[in-house]
């Protein structure tokens, strides 16, 4: 089999350093520890970059994609909006604000991002299935990629997912299979069928493709940059599930920084959770480096990861960068949603409503600077989250059509 | 106490291939401690230099990660299921 990964080169631990060949392993032999993508990079300017399409793919040199990923039949997400704030920013008294909007992606949710990159890693290892263990988007992001990619698709979500996301995910077709229990259930539930016969020859996007899969979140790091005109914002604020997106967008800064794409500055990397799912959160807070699994209990179904993987990591990172790892209740969720909503019409699911909250807490207790460029991550849709704005979704009034009735009525 | 053992594929190598084997003891720990006898070299795969289950690896006693029990010090029933499974997934 001849493997076509463009600049990637090998796999690397992240604990221990250990190398190994491309494939699709997704945890050290020796230590246990997650598996990274190593790169052999070319020269990379920002004209290539501006010259490619206006998707993921303008960065396909700084991805493990083949390099001809453009003319192969895929989801083409990416360069959604980076949205200019002001609205909000005054409301919040912060200067420079802006909402990194995905819910732009194909089916509304970041997770389009990193499902593009699996399909070329499933495709690569000559897998016939491509399945996941999903809190709901990337469900959805994994059956109509697959359906598109002309794989077959079988996803696993707890059972209890929200409708939308249950509908979507089974639109597309393939088989959605919910299981009895939390997000971290599931999630083991797919580790054990990787081992076994019946899941033979499938690509787990997040299990066994995982390696390539996250890189996949560096293209949002990638994005930021060239539509600040090429220049890394001071500050960020991005949701924590597993950790993923949040390590792989500061590895996609380091990256800019490293091939002089952008110029080399500080920046602040802020996590944010749900109080009833912070096992990050608490640890930052603790000053511990280890993350002490926690049972899920938020509407922000999209964050309920009680074991999040890469949660160590956020930890790091939030350190490194002098940034922080913040939580907000669900009430203030769901008044975040509708404050985004209100003041630059943007309808977050609640992991947006948790990343505009504790942005609001941030600037409350001045752990952030708001005379600086601050991004706040909006990484999915709120028609798919419906649940949590449920007691505002009727009319404000309901009149006979009639002009009295309306002048009554306001 | 007999239980059986489930154990992830990067882990094989060391019970000739089996997916599952049989094991012995009353705490996870006496468990993993007759797992590296009777296949040596396994039990410093999971746990780390100070004798700790290294920080990427999931243990669960039935349906209950070790974690949210006794550590090392859960009890194992006899009949009991664990399994040994890398924690770098999911996200």
């Amino acid at each position: 089999m001849s493997l076509d990964f463009g600049p990637a080169v090998a796999l690397s631990c992240r604990e221990c350093g250990a190398r190994y060949d491309l494939g699709p392993s997704f945890a050290c032999l020796e230590c246990f520890g997650p598996l990274e993508v190593a790169y052999s990079f070319g020269s990379v300017t920002r004209e290539d970059i501006a010259s490619g399409p206006a998707n993921i793919w303008r960065y396909r040199s700084l991805l493990p994609v083949p390099v001809d990923v453009t003319s192969k039949q895929n989801m083409n997400p990416g360069w959604t909006k980076l949205v200019k704030a002001d609205n909000l920013g005054k409301v919040l008294g912060l200067r420079d604000l802006h909402v990194k909007d995905d819910s732009g992606n194909p089916t509304h949710s970041f997770k389009d991002r990193v499902v593009a990159i699996a399909v070329e890693a499933a495709r690569n290892f000559g897998f016939h299935t491509l399945s996941c263990s999903s809190t709901g988007n990337l469900a959805g992001a994994v059956t109509a990629a697959a359906a598109r990619a002309g794989l077959e698709a079988c996803v696993f979500i707890p059972a209890d997912l929200e409708q939308a996301k249950i509908a979507m995910a089974r639109v597309f077709g393939g088989k959605l299979v919910g299981i009895e229990g939390t997000y971290d259930e599931v999630n083991r539930f797919c580790s054990e069928l990787i081992g076994d016969p019946l899941g033979d020859k499938w690509g787990f996007v997040n299990v066994n493709l995982r390696p390539y899969y996250a890189e996949g979140s560096k293209t949002l790091a990638y994005e930021i940059a060239e539509q600040l005109g090429w220049e890394l914002p001071d500050q960020i604020i991005i949701p924590v599930a597993s950790g993923s997106q949040l390590t792989k967008i500061d590895k996609g800064f380091k990256e800019l920084i490293s091939l002089g794409l952008v110029e080399d500055k500080p920046y602040k990397i802020f996590a944010a959770q749900a109080a009833g799912c912070s096992p990050v959160s608490t640890a930052f807070k603790a000053g511990h480096d280890v993350v002490q699994p926690v049972k899920p209990d938020t509407i922000a179904k999209s964050l309920a990861i009680g074991n999040p993987a890469d949660g160590p990591y956020v930890l790091d990172i939030a350190r490194r960068t002098g940034g922080a790892v913040e939580d907000v209740t669900d009430a203030e969720v769901v008044s975040a949603i509708k404050l985004l909503a209100s003041t630059e019409g943007i309808f977050a699911e609640t992991a947006g409503g948790v990343t505009v909250g504790v942005l609001k807490k941030l600037v409350e207790t001045a752990q952030l600077d708001p005379s600086l460029t601050t991004v706040v991550l909006n990484t999915g849709d709120g028609l798919k989250t419906l649940d949590a704005i449920a007691e505002d979704a009727s009319p404000t009034a309901v009149i006979r059509p009639s002009l009295d009735a309306f002048r009554a009525a306001v | 106490m007999s239980v059986s053992v489930r154990i992830p594929t990067i882990l094989r190598t060391y019970t000739g291939g089996n997916a599952e084997v049989s094991g012995e003891g009353g705490t996870l720990r006496e468990v993993l401690q007759k797992l590296d006898a009777d296949y040596p070299g396994i039990g410093a795969r999971i746990l780390d230099e100070s004798g700790k289950i290294r920080r990427f690896v999931n243990v669960y006693v039935g349906e209950e990660d070790v974690r949210f029990v006794d550590g090392l010090d859960s009890a194992t029933p006899a009949g009991a299921q664990i399994s040994i499974i890398p924690a770098v997934a999911g996200g």
